[in-house]
């Protein structure tokens, strides 16, 4: 799957839910792209890298969100 | 006089044991008086602060710390822990208190220049307080602000040749014993079994994608002194295959009271003379040693490798010289259905550095696929193990089951057969088997 293609299902499916949920599993995010962990990763990864993305992490779990979503960002004072 | 009144605090400091509350406080007041001109890059008074917020929380029986975050540096999913206070206004010191993981180095030598370099960063760049170590091993900066964090991040890969640890669905800073390097029982070199894989799992250390946290452990012998066994997803325990080695003049050495027993420790009173057979003998928990004329023997089939023997007689007993290391699996604590310790998945593997680990690598690999594709999320391997079964496992890691598998007979079933092996399958004819046993 090409990086585009892996974004704009990404982006898609987390703003579609956006109004319930900001923060999603790994495994979320793998069957929306319907692929195998391992590959999952690399996307996701460079998604990362690229800002799309971002990690939250409570310190034993990670989660992703789309960048600045949620309220996270505002009641910490990092937006 | 302190920022904020501590009195439920200060009642800590009274007891006989050493307080987190009197450290705490020392640092607040060499910070107050920064004899070093440090120029501080976070609020002077972050340690007052903290007292303060805890004292609050001791006051209310509540936390006032909002748990997680989004921070962290460029390109890491982990390593960095957000922590924020509740009351900002109240506690402007402690607003932003993150976290960092340092890895801490392998079997945890540090020099004293490399200690102080990094406490200098902290100082400088953080609250000045630590946690060495946390459980997982790591160096636990606690407290900084936000805008520190790629600061510090910066000065600690480039100045000090470190990085950060595992956080978050990783893996988790890998952590082993001091080893070879100075431990006369270590089986294989677990500094360089801990330092190659660190380096080489180096995506999974920092860019999480596991269901949950996961966890390796190095242990050289079966003493066990990083609890790799109880505490980490894997371990890795060094064992041999052979037989205990016995040199029958030491043994000789210790009955007659030549040398002492434990190498000298619980020397703190007298214990009376030594006596083999109540003290090794007797003690031996699969009862597989004699010492009869004079001679001492082992059933080395029966031997369990609790090292008990080897212990109290070092000079005497050493382990084998066909040396390798067990891998358990599934270990973990008990945050879902209680703690569980570690099961055998491979007896014995040769620690074979030459080319480079393969067989322990190919086995780490095969287990993060099955769970990765089959772990639920905050699943731990343990977990899975239980859930889907150890011949499941077994199947992922392409090994076949031994009676080492098996705790005790008729107590953990895992090994089933399956249809494919059993001849004739599980389809009778009924008429057939109707001519021999009647309805």
């Amino acid at each position: 799957m090409e990086l585009a293609e892996a974004k704009e299902k990404i982006v898609d499916a987390l703003t579609k839910k956006a109004k319930t949920k900001s923060k999603f599993y790994f495994n979320d995010l793998s069957e929306i792209l319907e692929l195998k962990p391992r590959d999952a990763k690399k996307l996701v990864n460079k998604l990362v890298e690229d800002e799309v993305l971002e990690y939250w992490s409570s310190g034993s779990t990670t989660m992703y969100g789309l960048k600045g979503a949620g309220k996270q960002a505002a009641a910490e004072h990092e937006d | 006089m302190a920022k904020h009144e501590t009195p439920l605090l200060d009642q800590l400091e009274s007891g006989p044991w050493p307080s987190f509350v009197s450290d705490l406080k020392q640092e607040a007041a060499a910070r107050a008086k920064n004899e070093k001109k440090v120029e501080y890059q976070i609020p002077q008074d972050v340690v007052e602060d903290l007292l303060g917020v805890l004292e609050l929380s001791y006051k209310d029986g509540t936390t006032h710390w909002k748990h997680g975050g989004i921070v962290g540096v460029f390109g890491y999913g982990g390593g960095v822990i957000g922590r924020y206070c509740d009351q900002p206004t109240m506690f402007p010191g402690v607003a932003h208190f993150h976290t960092i993981r340092v890895a801490q180095p392998s079997g945890k030598f540090y020099t004293t220049e490399y200690l102080r370099q990094l406490c200098d960063l902290w100082e400088l760049r953080g609250s000045g307080l630590t946690n060495m170590h946390g459980a997982t091993g790591d160096i636990i900066l606690l407290g900084t602000t936000t805008p520190q964090i790629e600061e510090f991040f910066y000065e600690l890969t480039h100045n000090m040749n470190q990085d950060l640890g595992g956080s978050g669905s990783n893996l988790r800073t890998p952590a082993d014993c001091i080893g070879q390097a100075r431990c006369e029982f270590a089986c294989y070199d677990t500094q360089d079994l801990c330092h190659t894989l660190t380096n080489e799992y180096q995506d999974e250390l920092h860019r999480p994608a596991f269901p949950y946290k996961f966890k390796f452990k190095f242990d050289g012998c079966p003493n066990c002194c990083v609890a790799s066994i109880a505490r980490s997803d894997m371990s890795f325990i060094g064992t041999w295959k052979d037989d205990i080695r016995i040199d029958q003049d030491a043994v000789q050495g210790y009955v007659k009271g030549e040398f002492k027993p434990n190498a000298g420790a619980h020397a703190g009173r007298d214990w009376g003379p030594f006596d083999i057979q109540k003290e090794v003998i007797g003690l031996c928990p699969t009862e597989c040693m004699k010492y009869e004329n004079g001679k001492l023997t082992i059933d080395n089939r029966e031997c369990t490798r609790c090292m008990h023997c080897i212990k109290v007689m070092p000079r005497a007993l050493k382990p084998g010289k066909e040396k390798g290391l067990s891998i358990l699996v599934g270990a973990k604590a008990p945050i879902l259905d209680g703690a569980q310790m570690g099961s055998l998945l491979v007896p014995f593997v040769k620690v074979d550095k030459e080319n480079g680990y393969a067989e322990i690598k190919e086995v780490i690999e095969a287990i993060w696929d099955w769970w990765m594709e089959e772990g639920k999320n905050r699943e731990r391997l343990g977990e899975l193990i239980k859930r889907q079964g150890f011949q499941k496992l077994l199947e992922a890691t392409n090994i076949t089951p031994v009676p080492q598998h098996v705790q005790e007979p008729r107590t953990n079933p895992y090994i089933f057969w399956k249809e494919e092996e059993v001849e004739g399958g599980w389809e009778r004819d009924v008429n057939e088997f109707r001519k021999h046993h009647l309805r």
